[in-house]
């Protein structure tokens, strides 16, 4: 049995009054991608968030390495290894590409991708660095949002629907990366709607809904279960 | 030209330089509370009031630890900086997630006090401060004589703005902080300790406050309402400039005092108010300020 | 402007019986209060606390928080107090001619300020007000530090003299309680209530077809008007006008005085103007504490009870005031 990475355990989490996550439990093995799907507000971008600490309030437990986060601020965590590449990616406009680029700070000492390899995996990244990081487009701005936080030396990331809006080459040019990332022993936790373009790249799913896990299978059981799949996710 | 107005180059460049030096006051001013209001989303109304308090200092400091200038200049700023970093952890942090306003409610409270111990200490009349030795005299520049300290406290406000605005627009720190004001709790999730953060915002800009203060202390007396006098104008120079640059804030404050300066030649009955009449006009041509972005 | 709304307690329908509860309460603690207080020093409290009413009616209930509303009670009792004297006014036409100033300046400053939201709003008013003050220690008709001294305080309607004090004490309640008859009557009305709506959120206003900038502008002329009628009331009462009066700390204090009371309150700027004055009053022997007081209240209503007194005790006991 390998121990989990991620293991995430009776989760709550509130936004002001509201109650968002009412007891989520699921885990990520080291080296993984896991996937967590499920309609529009099922909780999904609200696991992530309290997984990295930036929701109002949180119970339950959610253990990264065998450390407790529940408890420690959002920059303790980080500081642990791991990154968040958020929905709404996050670039700061009023900072230059190559600021973006370099703001995370390394919160370990090796386990980062060198810039080489990261324009390896984004040239186009290289070409806009001394760009305003509101110039650019929206591929690009996913890209820099991934590029950012593989430089940290953080190896358990979060990427929130990293899809979403972009044109079908840009697609493949982001799976690509996550296929390489996971190569080079990355640990995944992925949020998508796009659950047919997740599959080609996920160890393993878990279905969300009102705030809880419903459902988990293995990539190999997909097909078996699209059905259940569809009722789930309503397309 | 000028001499039809009866006004002779003396008075004018006098004036000028008059000008410059509140320039440099406005400037480093309205640039503290521009980087305290970009990070902290608050108001400093209390900034007029760090300023005296920097001021004060730098007489306690010759008054009773025998400390001269240049230590002041140094010591002050660092002290006000500590009690300002101390005020943001202890007081102004509670405000978090309230309304902009309550900021500016609460700082302006914090005036009152700091101005009402002082003024109960001191009265309402000045301390002189004594010129240092080393800026004593004047350059004779030919065409008028140009006081020695009136040119250090220009080029060193300069300098000092000049500095900040380095600090903040090209250095990791600076990229942090910028980061930080657009959204912090991403920031954070990097893992900077944004709070730490903005303890530190808080305590540099009154720190640059209370610099301002020394440099003002030999120039105008220590007075415990000097800051409250000073403070509508610096708000009046960062409605003008905008709070959204730094480099915008300089130049809108020492645009302004020489302004102030020239209007005191050839209109001084309104030498006091030119700056709100400023605003005025540019309120109606641009309401977010000449180089604001809208809040 | 939604979190100090949410301080003020919602108030969707309002309680009649409690508002008029209090009324009376109030009323008669005006017939009361002279004999055991001295007259004069009630007299100053009214006008001070239809001051506060004035700028309540901007921050609790279209949520502009004005730091220069001196410039208005001020400038209208200069105005009165120099018609009263220089051009021999009936008072009633003196203190007309303050607000109709007040006015003006509002609609001028209002038109310049309201484009601005939250602190630039802020501090424009205090850059405004600050002008208004340099005037005023410039201008020839404010005789500068020395104020317009010895007002008369003449007959109203060339009738009635106001130089006896219980008059007087009759003139000021009445004068109090329209004004606070008109504040009520304000946020009571389909105006009143299209303001509310702009406070909780301006864009649905704007959305809604409202005008809202045209509403703002009125909310801040009437606040004028109604500060200036409170300035030029006071400069009959105390019988002068000073630089006091439109400086920045007046300012600051009909701010402290409806914070501490209740933003948003019908009667939390007249309690907070009774405990303002009554502790300036007693703290005026000891100089400048009564600042540092009041800062230290400043910092305490926002930190432990941003409702204020009236917007604790509403809430407590669950009524509407």
């Amino acid at each position: 049995m390998i121990e989990a990475a991620l293991k995430v355990a009776g989760l709550e989490a509130w936004y002001d009054e509201s109650h968002i996550l009412h007891g989520v439990n699921f885990e990520v093995r080291p080296g993984e991608v896991v996937t967590l799907l499920g309609r529009n507000g099922a909780g999904k971008t609200t696991t992530l968030k309290s997984i990295m600490g930036i929701v109002g309030k949180r119970k339950g437990s959610a253990q990264y390495g065998g450390r407790e986060t529940v408890g420690l601020s959002s920059d303790r965590i980080a500081r642990l290894g791991v990154a968040l590449c958020p929905e709404e990616r996050g670039i700061f406009h009023s900072l230059s590409v190559r600021e973006n680029l370099m703001l995370p700070p390394r919160v370990a000492p090796t386990g980062g991708l060198t810039l080489d390899q990261i324009f390896t995996l984004f040239p186009n990244i290289k070409e806009r660095l001394s760009s305003g990081g509101g110039k650019l487009s929206g591929g690009e701005q996913q890209m820099l949002a991934i590029a950012r936080i593989l430089r940290t030396g953080a190896r358990f990331l979060m990427l929130d629907e990293p899809t979403e809006g972009l044109a079908p080459v840009i697609i493949q040019q982001i799976g690509r990366t996550i296929g390489e990332l996971k190569k080079a022993g990355f640990t995944i936790l992925l949020v998508e709607q796009n659950f047919r373009w997740a599959s080609t790249l996920a160890d393993r799913f878990y279905v969300m809904e009102h705030g809880r896990i419903i459902d988990a299978f293995a990539a190999k059981d997909l097909t078996a279960n699209m059905d259940k799949l569809h009722d789930y996710l309503g397309v | 030209m000028l001499l039809t107005l009866s006004i002779t180059p003396m008075q004018l460049y006098g004036q000028l330089l008059i000008g410059l030096i509140n320039g440099s006051f406005y400037a480093l001013l309205s640039m503290g509370l521009a980087v305290i209001f970009g990070m902290l989303n608050v108001v400093n109304f209390a900034h007029g009031a760090f300023y005296m308090v920097g001021a004060f200092v730098a007489y306690f400091l010759l008054q009773y630890g025998g400390m001269n200038y240049w230590a002041a200049l140094v010591l002050s700023p660092l002290i006000v900086g500590l009690l300002g970093a101390l005020v943001e952890r202890t007081i102004i942090r509670r405000l978090a997630g309230l309304d902009h306003l309550y900021g500016l409610l609460l700082t302006f409270g914090l005036a009152l006090v700091i101005e009402g111990l002082f003024q109960n200490e001191f009265g309402s009349s000045g301390k002189p401060y004594p010129t240092p030795p080393a800026l004593s005299g004047a350059y004779n520049l030919g065409f008028m004589f140009l006081p020695k300290y009136r040119a250090w406290v220009i080029v060193c406000s300069f300098v000092a703005c000049m500095a900040t605005w380095f600090a903040i627009e090209r250095t990791r720190l600076g990229a942090y902080l910028r980061a930080a004001t657009e959204n912090p709790s991403l920031v954070r999730a990097f893992g900077v300790n944004v709070p730490l953060m903005i303890t530190a915002t808080y305590g540099f800009g009154v720190a640059l406050a209370a610099f301002a203060g020394v440099l003002a202390a030999p120039i105008y007396q220590v007075r415990p309402g000097m800051g409250a006098d000073i403070i509508a104008v610096v708000f009046a120079v960062v409605v003008i400039g905008g709070m959204g640059s730094i480099l915008g804030s300089i130049l809108t404050g020492f645009t302004l005092g020489v302004i102030e300066g020239l209007t005191k030649v050839f209109y001084p009955e309104i030498s006091n108010t030119v700056v709100f009449v400023i605003m005025a006009i540019v309120l109606i041509i641009r309401p977010s300020g000449l180089f604001g972005r809208a809040i | 402007m939604s979190a100090l709304a949410s301080a003020a307690p919602a108030r969707a329908s309002h309680d009649a019986r409690d508002f008029a509860l209090a009324g009376v309460l109030m009323i008669a603690a005006i017939v009361a209060a002279p004999f055991f207080v001295y007259p004069f020093f009630v007299m100053q409290m009214l006008c001070v606390a239809l001051f506060a009413c004035a700028f309540n009616l901007l921050i609790g209930y279209v949520g502009l928080l004005s730091f220069g509303h001196a410039m208005f009670f001020g400038m209208a009792s200069y105005v009165s107090a120099h018609a009263a004297k220089e051009w021999g006014l009936d008072p009633e036409f003196a203190i007309l001619c303050g607000v109709g100033v007040a006015a003006a300046m509002g609609l001028v400053s209002g038109a310049l300020a309201i484009r601005s939201k939250g602190i630039y709003f802020a501090m424009i008013t205090v850059a405004l007000s600050q002008m208004v003050y340099f005037f005023c220690v410039q201008a020839p008709f404010t005789h500068g530090e020395d104020g317009i001294q010895s007002v008369p305080q003449g007959r109203v309607f060339g009738l009635v003299s106001l130089a006896d004090s219980a008059t007087l004490y009759v003139f000021v309640a009445l004068v109090f309680l329209i004004g606070f008859f008109v504040v009520y009557r304000t946020i009571n009305s389909p105006f009143g209530e299209i303001l509310k709506a702009i406070r909780e959120n301006e864009p649905r206003a704007t959305s809604l077809g409202y005008r809202v900038m045209r509403y703002k502008l009125m909310a801040f002329v009437l606040s004028a008007a109604l500060a200036g009628l409170a300035g030029a009331t006071k400069a009959l009462v105390v019988q002068n006008a000073s630089l006091s009066d439109v400086g920045f700390q007046m300012s600051g204090e009909v701010v402290l005085m409806t914070l501490l009371g209740g933003m948003g309150t019908l009667y939390g700027p007249v309690v907070g103007a009774v405990v303002v004055v009554a502790m300036q009053n007693y703290l005026a022997q000891y100089g400048q504490w009564v600042t540092v007081m009041q800062g230290a209240v400043f910092v305490a209503c926002v930190l432990l009870f941003r409702r204020g007194i009236v917007g604790e005790i509403a809430k407590w006991a669950r009524l509407a005031l």
